[in-house]
């Protein structure tokens, strides 16, 4: 039977009618419109369509969307704030940690709750973060270089919001 | 060629033209595709391996609410498809026979994807099942169980023979002649991206699909030969690939069927495959069983070489008689092999089909032979690094079956790793259960011929210039990650002295498109590529006459550079490059130009001499460092090094990508990704059970890219996205046998595999674990091809090595 439900997504109230069994997954991609969120299994094995419960990395093929009802959704749609591109987006674009790119919505937010976790991982901390996002293009190298370049920008953009050199960010370049 | 550092975008680590869309989820691949009154599309497959169809009962199916439409066989004409000319042996729906579990027999469109599942669980079958063939042995034993009625034999799908020179000869007069037996079992692609596919009939009674394929224009004739509809009312737009690695290189199946329900329905209708039904429709890597016999002198130098290779096809032809081929004839290419006879077989099985994954037929038999090597090596107590290094083949040379090689970098590439790596202070130094491994290898830069037999270009580009100076770049290419239409944008751009970001790419499309063939073969950089580089100087021809009539100067003194035109000796002197283009328009008219590729036609004169040949051979070099848990049998790659020569890096970044890439695929293949099937079911169709590399599994890779210009590639360039794979397979065996002492010659190298082994050295038997003999030969006589220069070819020869050289000397660009 169709539901009335109420969710927060990318920090907009939104209101979808639709059968309870249907995955968040589907209601992001089918009823929400936000096909940026992507599937590789259905199965929960593949970390593809991971999407931000409440900051948390959550499968969105193995979750109700009644599941979710108050709390915050994060989809790579709300990653951008205000049409500005997150440092992990920017970082992954330059460093050409996306190839096919299918991979990357899922990846991004699971590297966005690390990185909001633990600001400074060690390559073996986002390795292990990251280890249940399957990607078939990069053997993983550039996403690892890019993640870790995103985690030098944002602190040097901490350290220049709190008065400090601001300029390091900027000097990063291409990280290369 | 120009220098390196007076090229503005050619060899700069810029991002891809696509990579803002796709790190901010834009990016529409087929699946996000919906349409107004969409319908979605089931595929009913084949429960049994083997069988024959005695009924179909669709009228449960129709009588389901929410059902638009339920197809079988019988809704196409009677016409069968494949990719290549010489295997039309698929049926959209089959009709009379199943031949693997998977196999398509009935379709619906319904409502939603949840009816239209229900609805395939009421069409009824009536099956009559057969005895099933499900390996190499098998189908060769099977005189009176047929899966196919064509081929070259009893389930022989195809068998060659070819002989360049006298091997038996070479073995006489060898010191050593060593013989191994090899296995690599098969493994899928396993894209991230379901293959999905959405078709919308117009009012107009036109066809256009939208599908996740690597080849829109094979997609294209295929579907007009089914359809029974002219190519002109059909149009196939390649939407960009989640990844295809040669899984999405076929017509398939659901492409036809959500068209064939669009007409039926009056909707738009899509299907996407399920991840069980993607590794069932498969394509991938066949298992291919090997032997191999070379004669080598006390020094190790290569004096004659036999190799025998027996593939599993499964159950239809697909690229198989390229594939076949492939598994013999890229061991002439690395080093000298003087004599050379190959011969090939490929069996039908019962199981799904295989064809081209990621290096395509040639990573088997290069592990195959780069493990033969080293223990040849080992044989005569030579360093497995020197007893290649000092028999590369030459710049510029021909190969006893008739390969034109242009440029090698492999010694450079050997040199680099060797030294990257350390080997010389580990090579039999390391403590026990460490071990280094090295290998080598050379791979295509694009197929010398097309898929069907034909004079037209592979490749064409159309470039057209706005007034506002805006450049649009048409290709039938379809980028699947690889970053291929970022390589039109940067060739175009350092072309006009634009940036890459003032230039919109529009590909793989049949409607607005020029052709080209696909991506495969790695063949995109180098044919869109010389394509689009052709069609940019066009245009630079008509900018820089209208700019030199306005400034009163001849057009040689002029120069396009940051987003100008101007004269090269007065940099002051010029103009904008949208004046420029406006100045030109008004001269010239409408400003577009095309740009078209067919590679040389190098190949010999003999049948089968179609593949193998190809503009230029990419080189790899790779070194890897294992440690093998004795207690468990586990293989950990502790660190890759790798050394590429690419030819020229378009985009460094990319390029490090593609062998990056590379190296993990390769990795999976090595030591956990196969195929493998119980009673003619998968066993492991999921990505959980498929076990493939996740970044826990993935060490660090040190990649080394090695220029050398070659005189074919655009701006030098050539191959990077399949080589790189082929040397880390045979590396990491021999890197287990540098660390423990057993030799695994059989693909995956599991941790039983290497367990069994040390169990056999623990009891003084020979620590090998693989398979033990062959079939039978039963292969046809052998083609005897004269060797380069035994012929009046030799003349021809010569032309073309002084062409050659007087192109890498004198460039053309």
């Amino acid at each position: 039977m169709p539901e009335f439900l109420t969710l927060r997504v990318n920090g907009e109230p939104v209101q979808v009618i639709a059968p309870v069994h249907k995955t968040l997954l589907e209601v992001l991609r089918e009823d929400l419109g936000l096909t940026g969120t992507k599937h590789g299994c259905e199965l929960g094995e593949c970390g593809t369509c991971t999407v931000l419960v409440d900051g948390e990395p959550v499968l969105s093929c193995l979750v109700l969307p009644v599941e979710c009802q108050g709390q915050e959704i994060l989809t790579v749609e709300g990653l951008a704030a205000s049409g500005r591109l997150h440092p992990l987006q920017q970082a992954f674009a330059e460093l050409g940690a996306a190839q096919c790119g299918y991979c990357i919505p899922g990846i991004l937010l699971t590297s966005k709750a690390l990185l909001d976790a633990s600001p400074q991982p060690t390559r073996d901390e986002i390795r292990e973060a990251l280890a249940g996002n399957l990607c078939r293009c990069t053997g993983y190298t550039k996403i690892l270089e890019a993640v870790e370049l995103a985690a030098l920008r944002m602190a040097g953009e901490e350290r220049a919001a709190a008065g400090g050199l601001g300029a390091r960010a900027a000097g990063q370049g291409g990280g290369r | 060629m120009s220098p390196k550092e007076e090229l503005a975008v050619i060899g700069k680590p810029l991002p891809k033209v696509d990579a803002w869309e796709k790190v901010a989820g834009d990016t529409r691949f087929a699946d996000d595709l919906f349409l107004p009154r969409m319908a979605y599309a089931k595929i009913l497959r084949s429960c049994h391996p083997h069988a024959l169809i005695k009924r179909i009962e669709t009228s449960r199916a129709r009588a389901l609410p929410g059902v638009y439409a339920v197809i079988t066989g019988a809704d196409f004409p009677p016409v069968k498809f494949g990719i290549m000319p010489t295997s039309q042996d698929e049926e959209v729906l089959c009709t009379e026979k199943v031949r693997f579990v998977g196999d398509p027999v009935a379709a619906v469109a319904a409502v939603d994807e949840e009816t239209a599942e229900r609805a395939t669980e009421l069409i009824d079958v009536e099956y009559e099942v057969l005895p099933t063939i499900m390996s190499i042995e098998q189908a060769l034993a099977q005189e009176k169980v047929r899966i196919h009625e064509y081929g070259d034999g009893p389930n022989i799908h195809k068998a060659v023979s070819l002989e360049f020179g006298d091997v038996e000869e070479a073995f006489r007069q060898a010191h050593l002649v060593r013989e191994d037996v090899f296995y690599f079992e098969g493994n899928t692609h396993l894209p991230m991206e379901q293959h999905a596919a959405v078709a919308r009939w117009g009012p107009d009674g036109k066809l256009t699909l939208w599908s996740s394929t690597q080849t829109p224009h094979y997609v294209h004739r295929a579907m007009a030969k089914v359809l029974g509809l002219p190519m002109s009312h059909v149009r196939v737009i390649a939407t960009p690939n989640g990844g295809g690695f040669g899984g999405k290189s076929d017509p398939f199946s659901h492409e036809m069927v959500v068209a064939r329900f669009a007409q039926l329905t009056g909707r738009p209708v899509k299907c996407t495959l399920t991840r069980e039904e993607v590794f069932y429709c498969h394509r991938g890597r066949h298992p291919v069983l090997m032997w191999v016999k070379t004669g080598v002198t006390k020094t190790g130098e290569i004096l004659g070489m036999h190799f025998r290779s027996w593939l599993d096809g499964g159950a239809y032809g697909s690229y198989g008689v390229a594939s076949t081929y492939y598994t013999g004839v890229l061991q002439t290419s690395t080093y000298k092999v003087p004599v050379y006879k190959f011969e090939g077989m490929r069996v039908f099985t019962n199981k799904p089909p295989c064809g081209p994954k990621r290096g395509h037929g040639t990573p088997q038999p290069r592990y195959a032979l780069e493990c033969h090597l080293d223990k040849i090596a080992a044989d005569l107590g030579l360093d497995p690094v020197e007893l290649r290094r000092r028999q590369l083949v030459d710049e510029f040379s021909m190969t006893a079956n008739h390969l034109t090689i242009t440029t090698c970098g492999l010694g450079e590439c050997i040199d680099k790793v060797v030294e990257a790596s350390g080997w010389r202070d580990k090579f039999r130094k390391l403590p026990p259960g460490r071990g280094v491994g090295f290998a080598a290898s050379a791979y295509i830069t694009g197929a010398g011929l097309p898929i069907y037999w034909n004079k037209m270009p592979h490749s064409g580009v159309i470039v057209k210039i706005d007034r506002g100076g805006g450049v649009t770049v048409f290709c039938g290419s379809t980028d699947i990650g690889q970053g291929s239409d970022s390589v039109l944008a940067y060739v175009v751009a350092e072309v006009l002295g634009i940036a890459p970001e003032d230039i919109r790419v529009v590909t793989g499309d049949t409607d607005l498109t020029p052709v080209d063939l696909g991506s495969y073969s790695s063949r995109v950089t180098i044919m869109t590529g010389n394509a689009a580089k052709e069609a940019a100087e066009k245009l630079q021809g008509l900018l820089f006459d209208a700019a030199a009539k306005k400034l009163d100067v001849p057009p040689s003194a002029l120069e396009a550079r940051a987003r100008r035109i101007f004269v090269r000796d007065d940099p002051d002197k010029g103009m904008s490059f949208p004046d420029a283009a406006q100045l030109a328009e008004a001269a010239y008219g409408t400003l577009a130009a095309a740009g078209s590729y067919t590679p040389p036609m190098r190949g010999g004169k003999f049948k089968g001499s179609g593949v193998g040949p190809t503009p230029a051979y990419s080189y790899s070099a790779c070194v890897v460092e294992v440690a093998v848990d004795p207690e468990t049998g586990e293989v950990r790659p502790v660190e890759i090094w790798i050394a590429h020569d690419v030819g020229r890096a378009i985009n460094p970044l990319l390029v490090e990508g593609q062998v990056e890439g590379s190296i993990y695929m390769g990795l999976g293949e090595a030591l956990m990704e196969e195929q493998v099937f119980r009673k003619g079911l998968h066993k492991i169709p999921s990505m959980l059970e498929y076990k493939s590399p996740t970044t826990l599994e993935t060490p660090e890779i040190r990649t080394v890219l090695v220029e050398t210009l070659d005189p074919e590639g655009p701006f030098g360039a050539k191959e990077s996205g399949q080589g790189p794979l082929l040397p880390v397979i045979p590396a990491i065996a021999n890197a287990v046998y540098d660390a423990v002492g057993v030799r695994v010659d059989e693909v995956p190298i599991t941790p039983e595999k290497v367990l069994k082994g040390l169990d056999l050295r623990a009891q003084g038997k020979e620590p090998r674990v693989g398979p033990e003999r062959v079939p039978a030969a039963r292969f046809p006589e052998p083609i005897r091809v004269p060797l380069p220069g035994e012929d009046s070819t030799l003349e021809a020869q010569a032309t073309i090595y002084r062409r050659a050289i007087h192109r890498r000397e004198g460039p053309r660009s």
